[in-house]
């Protein structure tokens, strides 16, 4: 339900991401007027080392990159369970300590079988 | 008055990111609106008094998933690579029409109160959003917290396979290459860490 | 007309705030310099200002007069996004940060020593720092450069990968402070320095503190950036207002991953002793902060850098199972005291 007035603590919080863009891109746009430019085409090159370029560099990368993306997206899942968890803690009692220690351990499966099968390996 | 003109605001963008997500021929451009969608939603949950779903929102989807996105537009050259699905353009739009006459619809005609339980509007604002959801779901809701974890188990499992079929591909010499391309032409260094650092 | 002067307040905060993390910036590349040149028995910047002490002032306003060079095929409109992308998550982590214990009144207004009190607030800096890999990985993508989009690439799998532990270490000040407001997690340690949590959480300490370095890039974990290899990392092809923007967000993600720890695990602004309360709040959190910056420093003077697989399985195999082994012993422990 959207209530009248916002939740006033977090007006500070939008602000203050409103003013650090502003920094942000004033600070650029006000560089941009001040700057030396001189026009060189040899300059705009980017670097390998001293010689031209070969290739595109966007070229395909390892899956690697692709798998840790997708286990750090399962674990993350993972523990933001824990934070209202932790916050409750002492509310919950052992009903609550024993359903986080079945929880965390279906986590360690999920991670050991990741581990054996060379999921975390960076070869 | 403030909370209408900022739901607007943070609605807006919302929308206005979704459109540019799915309209921009630029994969790249897709994902940086799909971010600022989610910021925004994030900033409708604050509106909703709903803090930890908008911390969890950012640090989930806009942290981990998009992420993911990301790395997995990079498997392919995301700029070269126009993959503009136009054939599928007539079946969008009528679906998109279909969905959108039924939310007016469900926003306009329907009006469904539900009981005013425990946890009103005030009573959230008072004890935190996370304790509300940890009161709840700790105790009412564990046996949903289990199955959560139990399909995340699930979803590692299914990772785990992913990852192996890379690893095969790897072995064979070849870029895991998601966009079906094949080898890469000749003369390209086929895997550009190896051929960079030089281990 | 009260409004508008709450948010004129708000307003001359996030200025003051603003300037003072600038300010503390420029000078920790200063101190950096200066601490590695002595441990390196040299002398360091010296010419601009006595002892060099202008060096960052001519450092930042060289950077500002510097042509911005957008190389050949490379994307620009990404290219100029990504450092905006990377400084603002490294500074509105701050909002939430309480520097000290005092609210200064005057009439009904309050002027908190900190910029707002929200409930997750230390979720809030970890969703956004979380951002911050946006702004590297799309910079070194569009940068059209191999070694940029290689250090891009290496610098998003880390801190990804330094994300968890790290997430998982706060979780036990968490436990114990039953919150995640940072303000009232301070106020939890108060009463000497036996109560703060390093001494309870020695573990998540320590692990915090190592995968703070990996987030921030830093020495021993700073791959992405490793000059031996990649050149410059994701920013080799960056130059001018961009490239210290860049700079900027490192060394102010330094001070905000201290501030975090003073916070979660050096008890904030508290004393070490009740007798040391004369000496301001204020004070003892920037004392705080620059024991671990100087630690920081420290480390990157006297430990070489690992092998980027090394570091990879160090988050996974060791860092990961052993914070979760602490939130459980954590909250074993916890739970066996309150029923005592």
């Amino acid at each position: 339900m959207l209530t009248n007035t916002p939740p006033i603590n977090y007006i500070p919080v939008f602000i203050f991401i409103v003013v650090s863009l502003i920094f942000g891109v004033g600070t650029l746009v006000l560089s941009y007027f001040v700057q030396t430019r001189i026009d060189d085409k040899e300059k705009l090159s980017t670097y390998e080392c001293g010689s031209e370029p070969i290739s595109d560099a966007r070229n395909p990368f390892p899956a690697r990159y692709y798998i840790i993306a997708m286990l750090f997206v399962i674990f993350d899942v993972e523990v933001a369970f824990l934070y209202p968890w932790a916050v409750v803690f002492d509310q919950i009692g052992l009903f609550g300590l024993l359903e986080m220690i079945i929880f965390i351990a279906l986590f360690l499966v999920a991670y050991v079988y990741a581990w054996k099968k060379g999921g975390l390996e960076w070869d | 008055m403030t909370a209408q003109l900022l739901f607007f605001y943070f609605g807006g963008m919302t929308v206005a990111g979704a459109i540019v997500a799915v309209a921009s021929p630029n994969l790249v451009y897709s994902a940086l609106a799909l971010l600022l969608t989610f910021i925004h939603i994030a900033g409708i949950y604050v509106l909703l008094n709903a803090e930890f779903i908008a911390a969890v929102q950012i640090i989930v989807y806009a942290g981990a998933i998009l992420v993911l996105y990301l790395f997995v537009l990079m498997l392919f050259n995301p700029e070269k690579e126009k993959l503009y699905l136009h054939r599928q353009y007539p079946v969008g739009i009528f679906l998109g029409v279909v969905v959108l006459c039924l939310m007016l619809f469900a926003a306009f005609k329907t009006e469904i109160l539900g009981q005013e339980g425990s946890f009103t509007v005030e009573a959230v604002r008072s004890m935190g959003h996370t304790d509300a959801i940890g009161r709840v779901l700790y105790t009412d809701y564990i046996f949903p917290f289990e199955i959560a974890s139990l399909i995340l188990l699930v979803a590692m499992f299914g990772s785990i396979l992913l990852a192996g079929r890379g690893r095969h591909l790897r072995k064979r010499g070849e870029a895991f290459d998601l966009s079906g391309g094949g080898t890469p032409p000749e003369g390209k260094p086929k895997r550009s860490d190896e051929v960079m650092v030089g281990r | 007309m009260d409004l508008a002067i709450r948010i004129g307040i708000v307003l001359a905060e996030i200025a003051a705030v603003l300037g003072v993390v600038l300010t503390h910036v420029a000078y920790l590349t200063y101190m950096e310099r200066k601490i590695l040149s002595d441990m390196q028995d040299r002398l360091g910047p010296m010419e601009v200002g006595p002892h060099g002490l202008l060096q960052p002032l001519a450092d930042g306003l060289k950077l500002f007069f510097k042509e911005d060079i957008i190389p050949t095929g490379a994307n620009k409109i990404i290219f100029s996004a990504a450092p905006i992308l990377v400084l603002i998550p490294a500074l509105i982590g701050f909002a939430v940060v309480p520097f000290g214990r005092d609210s200064l009144v005057i009439g009904e207004f309050e002027i908190t020593p900190y910029i707002t009190d929200i409930n997750v607030g230390i979720l809030y800096i970890l969703a956004f720092s979380s951002l911050g890999a946006y702004g590297v990985l799309l910079g070194g993508w569009a940068s059209n450069s191999k070694y940029s989009l290689l250090g891009g690439l290496r610098s998003a799998a880390q801190v990804i990968s330094y994300e968890l532990p790290l997430g998982l270490s706060l979780v036990g000040p968490i436990l114990l402070s039953g919150s995640l407001s940072m303000v009232t997690m301070t106020e939890a340690q108060g009463g000497g320095f036996w109560h703060w949590y390093v001494i309870t959480q020695p573990i998540a300490f320590v692990i915090y503190m190592i995968c703070a370095i990996a987030e921030t890039n830093r020495l021993p974990f700073d791959l992405p950036e490793a000059e031996s290899e990649l050149v410059a990392g994701f920013f080799t092809e960056y130059s001018g207002m961009r490239f210290s923007f860049f700079f900027l967000a490192e060394y102010a993600n330094m001070i905000l991953v201290s501030c975090i720890a003073v916070v979660a695990f050096l008890g904030g602004w508290q004393a070490p002793f009740s007798f040391m309360e004369f000496v301001p709040p204020i004070v003892w959190f920037l004392a705080k902060v620059y024991f671990l910056l100087f630690f920081y420093i420290w480390l990157r003077a006297t430990v070489p850098r690992l092998r980027f697989d090394q570091l990879m399985a160090f988050g996974w195999k060791v860092m990961l199972p052993l914070s979760l082994v602490n939130v459980l012993l954590t909250s074993i422990v916890k739970y066996f005291l309150n029923q005592m």
